[in-house]
């Protein structure tokens, strides 16, 4: 018998509220960028563990779609940091309060 | 604590030790790699971590039976998305060490303590007191045991052809975005336009006691 979905669950979870504190606390983009990365692969390891406790296929599609759309937001988010850094000069997060009122 | 442990033991018959040892051994690689990328000072540092914590979750997916996906999450993460995040740490010259000890806004990071201890412990929670999974397997059943690649290739081509086809499109516009995105603005890309602003420069004021660019232009007029 294999590891009970909760443990795979309760990683999950963990490892999202890493990405989640690293989101609210580091400043710096790139670094956020990664931890939104870490939360992602938290739901990712959730779907797989949720596709093998059901025998249902379509969590590991789910999964590889995640993928797919974890590719194009880091393809497009880091676009715009090189746009952003031509800029300011900076991936301060703090320095970006170009809209601030 | 035991008692949570002592619930996820026994909520299901006991796993085998290689399996216990694979998930202990992953799940350690993955926090600690987790931890490092939030706490590393050099990005460089944070993107090697990141790498590491993909890899055990690659681990993971494969003590689950789900090989095409570790196969994909090391070429696609570790392969694609991490090394795009180190070409755009070093293109922009940014892998320097910063200081994490400073606390540009007062009272956030205990706040953010106390607010992901509260949503960690809020789920763990949850999942004791309503059940996290049924317990019963077999419930959706289109996982029949034939290789995996060949139930998510036919699920993809046939279930879910048409958000496959979407991604495509998806993958598209995330491509032209970027291009737009980190290309230069036109007015400073051409050489031949900025000599053009020169001339026009030098033409409107020719005299000596102008700035470097423009001078040499107009000694040559």
């Amino acid at each position: 018998m294999s590891i009970s979905p909760a443990w795979y669950l309760s990683l999950s979870v963990v490892l999202f509220c890493i990405g989640a504190f690293g989101v609210l606390v580091r400043r710096n983009v790139l670094i956020m960028f990664m931890c939104v990365e870490l939360m992602l692969n938290a739901s990712n390891l959730a779907f797989v563990a949720f596709a093998r406790q059901l025998h249902d296929i379509g969590g590991q599609v789910l999964v590889f779609f995640v993928l797919v759309v974890a590719a194009a937001e880091v393809v497009v988010g880091l676009g715009i940091v090189v746009a952003i850094f031509r800029r300011r000069a900076s991936t301060n997060a703090d320095d970006l309060h170009l809209m601030k009122g | 604590m035991t008692a949570l442990l002592g619930v996820f033991v026994t909520s299901s018959s006991h796993p085998t030790l290689p399996d216990v040892g694979v998930f202990a051994v992953a799940a350690a690689i993955i926090l600690a790699g987790a931890i490092g990328v939030v706490v590393a000072r050099n990005p460089v540092h944070s993107a090697l971590m990141l790498v590491m914590t993909l890899f055990g979750v690659a681990v993971l997916f494969v003590l689950q039976q789900a090989s095409f996906l570790a196969a994909v999450q090391v070429i696609v993460y570790a392969g694609a998305i991490v090394v795009l995040f180190l070409f755009v740490i070093m293109f922009l010259g940014v892998d320097k060490e910063e200081n994490v000890a400073a606390e540009p806004l007062r009272g956030q990071r205990p706040l953010a303590v106390a607010l992901v201890a509260l949503g960690a412990t809020g789920l763990l929670l949850l999942g004791q007191v309503s059940r996290w999974t049924t317990g019963q397997p077999h419930v959706a059943g289109s996982d029949t045991g034939a290789p995996n690649v060949n139930l998510i290739g036919k699920s993809l081509y046939t279930t879910y052809l048409f958000p496959f086809e979407a991604t495509s499109a998806l993958l598209i516009i995330a491509v032209v975005g970027a291009v737009v995105l980190a290309r230069r603005p036109p007015a400073a890309t051409s050489s031949e336009q900025i000599e053009e602003a020169d001339a026009a420069l030098a033409v409107r004021d020719p005299g000596p006691g102008t700035t470097d660019g423009t001078g040499d232009a107009g000694g040559d007029a």
